[in-house]
C-alpha cells in the first residue's frame, strides 16, 4: 500500500523552530514528526510513502534516505514547482499513486494522534466508495471545516467551514483513504481538496466519514504542539508505560531521553520531553515543556509551556512560561523573566522579556 | 560644644514609604543593615565635642523607638533624646520650639539633619568651612550639585561663587534656578533663634489679625526652607559648604535599596566588618552585602549586590537574592529568586518563586543625576517599581511577583504583575 503526505511549505507558524529544521523533522515527543506518521503507516502494511513538498530540502531527503533503509520502505519525494494546494500533489504524484488499483492513504502533515489506518481500510473497503475522511470532535468547532454526515452510515453531506452556528462538532481530522478512481477529478494545479474537491464527492455519495477515537491534535503551532506533546504522553501511559520516566522528582507522564543527564533537586513534570543530550542542572522545576536536543538549563530555574531549541542554554534563576520558544542555539542569560517570547536561532537575550513577543 | 538635631518627621509623613512605614517609622527602617537614623547618629558621635543628640518628631512615644535610643546611647556612648512636638511644627517650627533643650549646656553650634537622607555626613567638613567662610555665626548648608531637570524637586541654592555665600534660596521652583541643591543638613549657630522667632513674631501678628482661634499653633509652624532660608540668602549669613560625595534622599520604599548600597559601599572604609565576604560552609557572596549573624543561610545561596538581610531570616538551598532587601523574620524556600524587592517581617516565599521589581536607580550616565521618588502613578497606571512585600506576607511556590506592591498579611495564591494588591 501507499501513503502520501502533505508537507507542504514552511512551516511558518512552527516558526523559530522551523528556521532550522524542516517542519516534518522537528521532534515530536523525541521523534521526528513525520516519523510518527510514517511508522505508523508501516505498521499497517504500508510499504510507499510519498513526501508532497513544495520546497527542497537537502536535510529531509538525507533522512529520509536512511529512514527507507531502518524502515525497508520506499519513500519517495514529490517536489511541486509552486504549491499545489492541498489536492495539486495527489495529480502530480498520479503515477506512483495509480501503480496498482489499491486504495491510498494521505495525511495532513502536522497531525498527531493514535493513527487508524487499519481501521480506515476496512471502513473504506466496507462502503466500497472513492474516498474516506477521518473525522473528529473539538469542543470550538467554529475554528474548523465540520463535517456534517449520516450517523449510522457514515455517509457525508456536506462540509461547513468555519460555523457561525453550531451544525456538528466533527471535524476534519486531515487523514483520508482514496481509490485511485478519485484521482479522475484532480487537475494538476492549485486545488484545494477541502474546498473543491470534497464537496463534489459528498453530493454524489461518494465520501464517507470515519470517526477517530482517543486524543487528536495539529501540532502545527507553538501552543498546539505543548497541548498535543501532553495528549500524546498520557495515551503513552495507557498503552505503553513503561516508556515513561518516574522516580524520585518526577511528576506525571514524563519522556526523557537516556543520554540526558539531570542533577539533583528537580522536580520535572507533569507533561515534560527532554531531549538527547539534554543536561538539567540541580534544582530545575520544569513542567509542561519540551527541551529540544543538546539545550542546557542552568540550575534553580523555572520552566512552564516552553519549548527549549537544539542546543539552546537557560541561565540559571530563570523564569521562563507562557508558551515561549527558543530557536535553535538561543542564550538566555542568567536571573530573566521572559514571558511568551518567540526567540530567532542564535540569539542571545540579556533583558527580561515581561510581555510576549517576538525576539529577531 | 555641639549639638545635633535629627528631624525626624512623624506618623503622618512618609506616606511614599507605605506600606513598609505602616510597620516601623520610617526613620528606623534598616537601611544597608542598620535603622536609617543610626548613620546619622553615628556621624555625629564621631565629633570629639558633641554633647547630645536630641530627634524631634511627633511620633507618640513607642516602644520601638525607645529601644532604638537606648541602644543607640550605649553603642555610641552619647546622651540621645527624643522630643515630641504637640502637633507637626514645621522642620523650623520644632526647633524653635525646644530651643531652650538645644542650647542648655552652653551649646555653641549645632546641626540639624533631616532624618530621610543618606550621606557620607561630612560634618567636621562643615565645621572647617564655617571658620573659614564669613564671620563665626554664619549658617551653613550642605549642598550638592543635581541636574536641571531634577533641582526642581529640591531647595535650590545661588551661591556667590568666590564666596560660597548663598544669594537666593527657592524651596523646590517650577522653573530652573540653579543646580545646586539643599541637601537638609544644616550646621547652626544659636543665632539661627533670633531669625526664627522673627518669624515666629510675625506670624503671631497676622494670626491676630485673622481673629484665628488657634492662632497660637498656627504661628509655631515654621519652614526651614519657606521662612528662613529664603530670607537669609543675601544677608552674608547663610553659607553652601558643597561637596560631590554620596548623598541620597529616601523618601520611596525604592530610594532604601539605592541608599543601601551606598552605605554598604561606604562600608569598605567604616565598617568592613559588617561586610559577608566568601567562606567554606558560607553562602556565595557577589558584591556587597550584609547579613545579620541570627540569620540562617544555607551555602549554596547567592547573595549580592546590594543586599541586606535582617535578623533570624531564613533562605534556603539554590536561593538568588540580589539588590534587595530581607527584613527579619522572612524565610526564602529553596530555589526562589528575590531581585529589586523589599521582603517585609515574617514573610514567607515559596520555592521556585520569583518576586521581581524594577529598580528606580538614578540614570547612571548623569553623574548628576538623582533618584526619582515618582509618584505611583502615572497616566493612570502603577510605574513599574522595586516589588515590595509588606509585614507576613505569604507568597505560594512557583508564581512570578513582578513590579508590585503588596499590602500586609496577605496569602497569595497566584501570580501577580504590576498591581497594588490590599
Ligand atoms: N505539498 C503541499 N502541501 C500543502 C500545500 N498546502 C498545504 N499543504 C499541507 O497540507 C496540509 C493541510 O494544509 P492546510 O489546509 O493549509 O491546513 P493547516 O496547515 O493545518 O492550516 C498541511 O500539512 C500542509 O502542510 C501545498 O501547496 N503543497
Ligand atoms: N520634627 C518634625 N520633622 C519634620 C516635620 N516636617 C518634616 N520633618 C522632617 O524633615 C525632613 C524633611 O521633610 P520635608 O521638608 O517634609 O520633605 P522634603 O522637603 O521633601 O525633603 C524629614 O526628615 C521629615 O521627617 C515636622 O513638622 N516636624
Ligand atoms: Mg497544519
Ligand atoms: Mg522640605
Amino acid at each position: 500500500m501507499k501513503a502520501l503526505i502533505l508537507v507542504g511549505g514552511y512551516g511558518t507558524r512552527l516558526r523559530p523552530l522551523t528556521l532550522t529544521v524542516p517542519k516534518p523533522m522537528v521532534e515530536f515527543c523525541n521523534k521526528p514528526i513525520l516519523l510518527h506518521q510514517v511508522e505508523a503507516l508501516v505498521k499497517a502494511g504500508v510499504k510507499h510513502v510519498i513526501l508532497a513538498v513544495s520546497y527542497m530540502s537537502e536535510l529531509l531527503e538525507r533522512e529520509m534516505r536512511a529512514q527507507e533503509q531502518r524502515l525497508g520502505i520506499k519513500i519517495s519525494l514529490s517536489h511541486e514547482k509552486e504549491p499545489l494546494g492541498t489536492a495539486g500533489p495527489l495529480a502530480l504524484a498520479r503515477e506512483l499513486l495509480t501503480d496498482s488499483e489499491e486504495p491510498f492513504f494521505v495525511l495532513n502533515s502536522d497531525v498527531i494522534c493514535d493513527f487508524p489506518f487499519e481501521d480506515m481500510l476496512k471502513f473504506h473497503l466496507r462502503h466500497g466508495r472513492e474516498g474516506t475522511v477521518v473525522v473528529t470532535k473539538v469542543e470550538e468547532p467554529s475554528k474548523y471545516g465540520v463535517v456534517v454526515y449520516e450517523g449510522d452510515t457514515g455517509r457525508i453531506h456536506r462540509f461547513v467551514e468555519k460555523p457561525q452556528v453550531f451544525v456538528s462538532n466533527k471535524i476534519n481530522a486531515g487523514m483520508y483513504i482514496f481509490s485511485p478512481a478519485m484521482l479522475s477529478r484532480i487537475q494538476l494545479r492549485p486545488t484545494s481538496i477541502e474546498k473543491e474537491i470534497f464537496p463534489v464527492m459528498a453530493e454524489e455519495g461518494h465520501l464517507y466519514a470515519m470517526e477517530l477515537q482517543g486524543f487528536w491534535m495539529d501540532i502545527g503551532q507553538p501552543k498546539d504542539f505543548l497541548t498535543g506533546m501532553c495528549m500524546y504522553l498520557q495515551s503513552v501511559r495507557q498503552q505503553a508505560p513503561d516508556k515513561l520516566h518516574t522516580g524520585p522528582g518526577f511528576l506525571g507522564n514524563v519522556l526523557v531521553d537516556p543520554t540526558a543527564v539531570i542533577g539533583k533537586n528537580c522536580t520535572i513534570g507533569p507533561n515534560v520531553t527532554i531531549g538527547a543530550g539534554v543536561v538539567l542542572e540541580d534544582g530545575v522545576r520544569i513542567k509542561r515543556c519540551t527541551v529540544l536536543k543538546g539545550a542546557h538549563i542552568r540550575s534553580h530555574s523555572w520552566l512552564e509551556s516552553c519549548i527549549v531549541g537544539w542546543s539552546s542554554s537557560v541561565g540559571q534563576w530563570v523564569r521562563m512560561e507562557n508558551v515561549t520558544v527558543l530557536g535553535e542555539d538561543v542564550i538566555v542569560n542568567d536571573e530573566l523573566y521572559i514571558n511568551g517570547a518567540n526567540v530567532l536561532p542564535h540569539k542571545s537575550i540579556t533583558d527580561s522579556v515581561p510581555e510576549p513577543r517576538i525576539i529577531m | 560644644m555641639l549639638k545635633a538635631v535629627i528631624l525626624i518627621g512623624g506618623p503622618q509623613k512618609g506616606t511614599r514609604f507605605r506600606p513598609l512605614s505602616f510597620e516601623v517609622p520610617k526613620p528606623l527602617f534598616p537601611v544597608a543593615g542598620v535603622p536609617m537614623l543610626q548613620h546619622h547618629i553615628e556621624a555625629c558621635s564621631k565629633l570629639p565635642n558633641m554633647k547630645e543628640i536630641l530627634l524631634i518628631g511627633f511620633y507618640q512615644p513607642n516602644e520601638e523607638l525607645n529601644r532604638f535610643l537606648s541602644c543607640a546611647q550605649q553603642d555610641f556612648k552619647i546622651s540621645i533624646r527624643y522630643l515630641q512636638e504637640y502637633a507637626a511644627l514645621g522642620t523650623g517650627g520644632g526647633i524653635y520650639h525646644f530651643r531652650d533643650q538645644i542650647l542648655s549646656g552652653g551649646t555653641e553650634a549645632f546641626y540639624v539633619m533631616n532624618a530621610d537622607v543618606c550621606s557620607e555626613f561630612p560634618l567636621p567638613e562643615m565645621l572647617d568651612f564655617q571658620k573659614e567662610h564669613g564671620d563665626t555665626y554664619s549658617f551653613v548648608i550642605f549642598g550638592t550639585t543635581a541636574n536641571r531637570k531634577q533641582s526642581l524637586n529640591y531647595g535650590c541654592i545661588v551661591e556667590n561663587e568666590q564666596t560660597d555665600e548663598v544669594l537666593h534660596y527657592v524651596e523646590k521652583p517650577s522653573t530652573f534656578v540653579s543646580d545646586i541643591i539643599n541637601c537638609g543638613i544644616y550646621l547652626f549657630t544659636p543665632e539661627i533663634f533670633q531669625h526664627i522667632g522673627t518669624v515666629f513674631q510675625k506670624n503671631q501678628q497676622d494670626m491676630l489679625l485673622e481673629e484665628q482661634s488657634n492662632g497660637w499653633h498656627r504661628a509655631e509652624v515654621i519652614r526651614l526652607e519657606q521662612d528662613i532660608f529664603t530670607a537669609l540668602a543675601g544677608q552674608s549669613k547663610l553659607y553652601v559648604y558643597k561637596t560631590d560625595r554620596f548623598w541620597s534622599q529616601i523618601k520611596s520604599a525604592g530610594s532604601a535599596i539605592y541608599a543601601s548600597r551606598l552605605y554598604l559601599n561606604q562600608y569598605h572604609k567604616t565598617h568592613p566588618e559588617r561586610l559577608a565576604v566568601n567562606e567554606d560552609g558560607g553562602p556565595n557572596i557577589r558584591g556587597n552585602v550584609y547579613i545579620h549573624p541570627t540569620a540562617n543561610i544555607d551555602p549554596t545561596a547567592v547573595l549580592g549586590p546590594n543586599v541586606s538581610i535582617g535578623t533570624g531570616v531564613t533562605i534556603g538551598a539554590g536561593v538568588r537574592v540580589r539588590e534587595s532587601i530581607i527584613l527579619h523574620g522572612a524565610t526564602l524556600q529553596d530555589h526562589s529568586c528575590v531581585l529589586n524587592s523589599i521582603v517585609g517581617w515574617d514573610s514567607t516565599i515559596g520555592k521556585w518563586s520569583r518576586v521581581e521589581g524594577t529598580p528606580s536607580d538614578p540614570n547612571p550616565n548623569d553623574p548628576y543625576a538623582k533618584i526619582d521618588s515618582e509618584t505611583l502613578f502615572r497616566d493612570g497606571k502603577l510605574t513599574p517599581s522595586i516589588t515590595i512585600l509588606g509585614c507576613n506576607v505569604n507568597i505560594p511556590s512557583e508564581v512570578i511577583i513582578l513590579n508590585s506592591i503588596v499590602l500586609p498579611h496577605k496569602d497569595l495564591n497566584r501570580s501577580f504583575k504590576n498591581q497594588i494588591i490590599l
